[in-house]
């Protein structure tokens, strides 16, 4: 079932890409191709091996069940979160929460997570800053400045 | 001697101290990442690129940075492989079949050195092919055109996917999700912007190094999460390590045979590793007189993989180098490293950029010397890595994942683009879709569209000009053999499978 429905996605895409490869305006001096006709065969040759996969579906892989599709929505939240709050908030503080909420998802615990979240945030931040130079900020920009 | 010339052009390169200093770390942590399970070759190489860059090497400081850790990790997989019979990495599992048996025979000490030093045949001995075949490949390919170069691109998608996955028509998907997302991004011809959305992140394209790092890295901690991270203990103690002399000799045909197999299999644009471990582990079995040893903890069986796979590992940097390439899923990320330098890999790479090619082939002899001295007497060392638990590992490589490509952009659409990658790549696994076609495509895609589009303005527009020269025509031939061939030949060459633990 699983393979038939993504063969359905696949093929919804292919066609979306076919119509958005051939919406695309040929300028006079282009060459004999122009820039929509390869997008155009990739989205037929997806489009035929989509309709394979819906016709010969493999067996089901084994989803994981409701609580680890949970556990597993956590981590992409908050590596989200992370991705925005990186910049604003400084290094240490996101990635000791960050390192520590992955860690707490792959092995329960919270005070063996915190303290992983902790140590990677430190350590990697010595390493990152001092042994490799790059430029991070510790601490979020407007604390440095104040303490600085 | 033209060869002697340019080996001691190398080692006049690779024998700086920096130089020696990188191939030495870079040996070190890629035996530590191959050892990791769960931390192969390709991811472990993606993390390392964004950083390496951050580290302000030049070119070639930092391909022979990244080709020691490639190497060190196709050393290193065999050690996760036989003590707790989980493959530190792809083409390692092989090296599971016998190896983690003759472990439990109480043997662990010297399965690990007898494969390091297959391991070390057969890495030798291929740098030595690629150092010879090398060159002359360049040679060839000076007669390649854009209608070679498309028939050749072809020809490495259909044996990716045609070897590389169970199913041709998902290793086609494969292919064709990174053809179209490498796409996006202004088209190079006619300087228009395609398939963008009216994004502005987007005009630029999608940097391959953000998906590799998503499509290998996070989506390897997704993995984790879900598996809970199979926090085994040490399946098998290590006793003292002993040079198994007698099984070393017994075995000297084997590596020979399996090394010629591995590097034939390497050769193989988009062919690689797995297949060079897998073939010489099966021809072994089949040319042995006694076959139910095999698969008990026969040294034949472990001396057979690892030499294949690490014998491919150097055939597969041949077309990679001369022609641009990738024989794999990680000399695709090298190759991804040579195109953010900005070095074209090519047959003119060789006649103008001896330094990086021959400094590139000098380290990696002096990488493999450092390989066996790293991976036989200090074995032991490596082994105590495989105890770092998965909840301390895993959280240590997203984050460097994360630093790594924000540091190369300093965008936090790059970071969230990495992780639509390794949700992707988490569901692409999910569905045994294999990932490595989709980096190759996005790698390959804008080359491959840009030699089609070449070949059609010189003949005008005629689509036999693509079947035009004896060389395209071969390449054509191959294509189409190497995707349908392995429909057929699956029903004989299915993999054995590894054993299940019964303690």
């Amino acid at each position: 079932m699983s393979d038939r429905i993504t063969g359905l996605v696949v093929a919804v895409l292919a066609l979306a890409f076919f119509a958005s490869a051939s919406q695309l305006e040929t300028p006079f001096f282009a060459d004999p191709l122009g820039p929509s006709a390869f997008p155009m065969l990739i989205s037929a040759v997806a489009f035929i091996c989509a309709g394979m996969m819906v016709l010969r579906p493999d067996a089901e892989p084994d989803w994981p069940v409701l609580s680890t599709f949970i556990r597993l929505s956590i981590a992409v939240l908050v590596l989200v979160l992370y991705a925005y709050g990186l910049k604003p908030l400084g290094f240490v503080l996101p990635t000791a929460l960050a390192a520590g909420a992955i860690s707490y998802q792959i092995r329960p615990g919270f005070r063996a997570s915190a303290l992983t979240g902790v140590c990677v945030s430190i350590g990697l931040f010595v390493i990152f800053k001092y042994g490799l130079g790059l430029s991070l900020f510790a601490l979020p920009r407007w604390l440095m400045t104040m303490i600085g | 001697m033209e060869l002697l010339a340019n080996l001691a052009l190398g080692f006049s390169v690779a024998l700086t101290p920096t130089t020696l200093g990188l191939a030495i770390i870079g040996c070190v942590l890629g035996t530590m990442i191959g050892a990791l399970p769960g931390l192969g070759p390709s991811n472990g190489v993606a993390i390392l690129i964004p950083l390496s860059f951050s580290f302000g090497l030049d070119a070639t400081q930092a391909l022979v940075l990244m080709t020691s850790v490639y190497f060190g990790a196709m050393y290193g997989g065999r050690i996760s492989s036989i003590l707790l019979n989980i493959p530190g990495d792809e083409p390692a599992m092989m090296t599971t079949l016998d190896g983690y048996p003759m472990a439990k025979q109480g043997r662990a000490g010297d399965a690990l050195v007898l494969s390091g030093v297959a391991s070390f045949v057969g890495a030798l001995l291929a740098t030595i092919g690629l150092m010879l075949l090398a060159p002359l490949l360049a040679q060839v390919a000076f007669l390649f055109g854009p209608a070679e170069y498309f028939a050749l691109y072809l020809l490495a998608f259909c044996t990716l996917g045609g070897i590389g996955s169970n199913n041709q028509a998902k290793a086609a998907i494969a292919v064709c999700l990174g053809l179209g997302i490498a796409m996006v991004g202004v088209d190079s011809s006619t300087g228009m912007t395609r398939f963008t959305g009216g994004s502005l992140h987007l005009f630029d394209g999608i940097d391959f190094l953000v998906a590799i790092v998503g499509l290998f890295a996070v989506a390897e901690v997704f993995v984790f999460i879900e598996s809970r991270g199979r926090d085994s203990a040490i399946g098998v103690t290590l006793d003292k390590i002993r040079i198994p002399v007698k099984d070393i000799l017994a075995t000297r045909l084997t590596m020979l045979r399996s090394t010629m197999v591995g590097f034939i299999a390497g050769l193989l644009p988009g062919a690689g590793a797995s297949l060079g471990s897998f073939l010489a582990y099966m021809m072994e079995k089949s040319i042995a007189k006694d076959k139910h040893l095999f698969g008990k903890g026969d040294p034949r069986g472990i001396a057979a993989p690892e030499a294949g796979n690490n014998a491919a590992a150097g055939g597969a940097l041949v077309p990679m180098l001369t022609l641009g390439v990738p024989g794999s899923g990680t000399t695709a990320v090298l190759l991804a490293l040579l195109m953010t330098l900005n070095i074209t890999p090519g047959p003119l790479l060789f006649t103008e950029r001896p330094d990086v090619v021959w400094g590139l082939i000098a380290s990696l002899l002096i990488a493999n010397v450092v390989l066996l001295i790293l991976n036989v007497p200090m074995v032991k060392l490596f082994s105590r890595i495989l105890q770092v638990p998965a909840a301390i590992l895993l959280p240590g490589v997203t984050m460097v994942s994360f630093v790594g490509i924000y540091s190369l952009s300093g965008s936090y659409f790059d970071l969230l683009l990495m992780i639509g990658f390794g949700v992707l790549g988490y569901i692409l696994r999910k569905l045994s879709i294999p990932a490595v076609p989709v980096i190759l495509g996005i790698l390959l895609g804008g080359h491959m569209e840009v030699s089609l589009r070449r070949a059609m303005v010189l003949s005008d527009g005629d689509w036999t000009y693509l079947f035009g020269s004896p060389i395209s025509i071969g390449l054509w031939i191959g294509a189409i053999i190497g995707f349908i061939a392995p429909l057929f030949l699956r029903s004989y060459l299915k993999a054995p499978q590894p054993h299940k633990d019964d303690i």
